[in-house]
């Protein structure tokens, strides 16, 4: 045990920075005037946005602070980076619906800074009890941001979110302390070595699936799903946003980092469990996705069976010569993931009025003669969702299907390919009914909306093209 | 001293542990169901601190005081949510927040 120096410091300093920024926006907000909640959202980004460039100078450094309680490498710069991307877009979304629908308050974004925080340490951990306490930093500003619109279907969201996820973190807590019990150890590395010396038995394989059933819960895998189309259709739609794209990171990202690397001596256990998770979340992710007429429901059964696309990255991870390659098809497809979320919520909002109107499918009928750009931009995000060129979405799963099938698990990889064809009935619905019936749908036009949906479907093709570079990067996103 | 082997308090732990699962699962009243959940952290706790003295090691008990105060920063969150609830529906029953489906 040594003090804490000033290196050790430097390794969480983006997620120093943020916090510090959050507590000092929580002071300032008070002194601006109710109706300019603007500037909040606007030094909210600000702080995201310095925030970003410490993370980008942390590029390429690997070390580890306060006694092994923290990495810093290549991963955890990638997953920050992309948590601080959805956080930016978040608050892009967020500004002009929050004033439209009359819940422009300043904690928003106060409660939206300390939850990336708490994703970002996540993305940091080398020890289950960080692990525990970033899940619960990031956990709970979420719960109150899903009630935030204080009616009674937001409320009704915020409740199911709280009492499913403390439901959740009990299952974490638990098979950190079985695992605990197993190893004498909470730190991830110290579980790798004590499991591989042989100590290892009953109680760490059932700790580590315990730990995977909470954070199943928390990236919404099939059959820990049940709260998610519910929350995700009573929370205020910039809420689903972010919680959609940044939760999911974060949950992904911890179970990569904890399974890579302290449970590789149990994979043969796990192994099969996260087979039959992985498409059992694809199957019925997509089979309960085709008969959604609620777009935000549509969605969330969406968000649903992408974890099981996710989740295959996951299966071959007790294979060393595969490893690498799926940790970069799953941080890729994460990436792909966010950008294509982001873009289609934001299409959602712009579109979506007071009292939960202009949530149905039919009510974007007719919307490309109207709004071109806007249809066009959609018709962008459910090709990506299906995988279908020249997207993104098609890449990534490419990588995907890839790995599992270097991993040796082809009937995976075709479970995955079936499903996106099936996928592609509901996601092409969207699509028909805004080209080829007729409507007069209204969009709203809002900057920061217009920001979104442009860079996300610009991304989304241009990025398509060149995916070796992308690729690369979450190659050299790899753990220490 | 000492005299209790460390299996029982796994054991009872793991009873505690299911008693709370369960009751999450099966009770309808947000309260009740919230006391199960704080019974499935305790029963964790009570691995933590059985397996901190068979290891002579503090950080189990170190992670008990983290559970403990987490635990209590989301009972907060969740106890004004309840209250939000009833204060609308003058009642918190489970099965009649279903204004949500499809």
């Amino acid at each position: 045990m040594t003090q804490p120096q000033l290196t050790d410091f430097y390794t969480i300093l983006p997620f120093t920075i943020l916090v510090v920024w959050a507590c000092l926006l929580l002071l300032v907000d008070l002194y601006i005037p109710k109706g300019r909640k603007s500037i909040t959202a606007f030094l909210a980004a600000f702080g995201l946005a310095g925030t970003m460039g410490f993370a980008i100078t942390q590029t390429g450094l690997s070390s580890t602070g306060f006694n092994n309680m923290v990495f810093l490498d290549g991963f955890s710069t990638y997953a920050n980076m992309l948590l601080l991307i959805s956080g930016l877009l978040g608050i892009a979304v967020a500004h002009g619906y929050n004033k439209r629908m009359g819940i422009e308050r300043g904690e928003y974004y106060t409660l939206l800074l300390l939850s990336v925080s708490g994703m970002m340490l996540m993305a940091q951990a080398a020890d289950l009890i960080i692990v525990f306490l970033a899940l619960e930093l990031l956990s709970i500003p979420l719960y109150v941001l899903a009630a935030f619109t204080r009616k009674l279907e937001s409320e009704e969201a915020g409740v199911k979110y709280f009492l499913l996820g403390a439901f959740a973190t009990g299952f974490v807590v638990y098979g950190t302390a079985l695992v605990f019990g197993a190893t004498g150890t909470t730190s991830l590395t110290g579980i790798f070595l004590a499991a591989s010396s042989g100590t290892s038995g009953l109680l760490l394989t059932i700790g580590a699936a315990l730990i995977l059933v909470g954070f199943g819960f928390k990236v919404a895998a099939v059959p820990f799903h049940m709260w998610t189309p519910d929350v995700y259709q009573g929370a205020p739609t910039s809420v689903t946003a972010f919680m959609s794209s940044g939760a999911k990171i974060a949950g992904f990202v911890a179970l990569l980092r904890v399974f890579a690397t302290a449970f590789p001596s149990i994979s043969a256990d796990l192994t099969g469990i996260l087979w039959a998770m992985s498409a059992i979340t694809m199957i019925v992710g997509n089979f309960v996705a085709i008969s959604q007429t609620n777009i935000k429901r549509m969605l969330a059964y969406s968000s649903i069976a992408h974890a099981g696309y996710i989740l295959m990255a996951f299966v071959p991870y007790g294979n060393k010569d595969v490893l690498p390659v799926s940790i970069a098809a799953g941080l890729f497809y994460l990436l792909t993931y966010v950008l294509t979320n982001f873009g289609a919520w934001a299409v959602v909002i712009s579109l979506e009025k007071a009292e939960g109107k202009g949530l149905e499918l039919s009510d974007y009928a007719g919307l490309s003669r109207k709004y071109p750009a806007l249809a066009a931009a959609m018709t962008v995000f459910m090709l990506s969702f299906i995988g279908f060129p020249p997207t993104l979405g098609m890449v990534g799963k490419f990588y995907l299907f890839r790995a599992v099938i270097a991993g040796g698990f082809n009937s995976l990889a075709v479970i995955g390919v079936v499903t996106s064809l099936i996928s592609a009935y509901y996601y092409l619905r969207v699509v028909v009914n805004m080209y080829m019936r007729d409507g007069d749908p209204v969009a709203e036009r809002e900057p920061g909306l217009a920001f979104t949906t442009s860079i996300t479907a610009i991304a989304t093709v241009v990025l398509s093209f060149i995916p070796q570079w992308l690729f690369l990067l979450a190659s050299t996103a790899l753990l220490r | 001293m000492n005299s209790v082997p460390v299996d029982y308090y796994v054991l009872l732990s793991a009873v505690l542990f299911a008693i709370g699962a369960m009751g999450v699962l099966i009770r309808r009243n947000p309260l009740i169901i919230f006391m199960s959940i704080e019974l499935m952290l305790n029963a964790a706790n009570l691995v933590f601190v059985a397996y901190a003295s068979v290891f002579k090691s503090f950080s189990g008990q170190i992670f008990v005081f983290f559970v403990i105060a987490v635990a209590a920063a989301e009972v907060a969150v969740g106890l004004a949510l309840i209250v939000q609830i009833f204060k609308a529906k003058k009642n918190i029953n489970i099965d009649e927040l279903n204004s949500l489906k499809g």
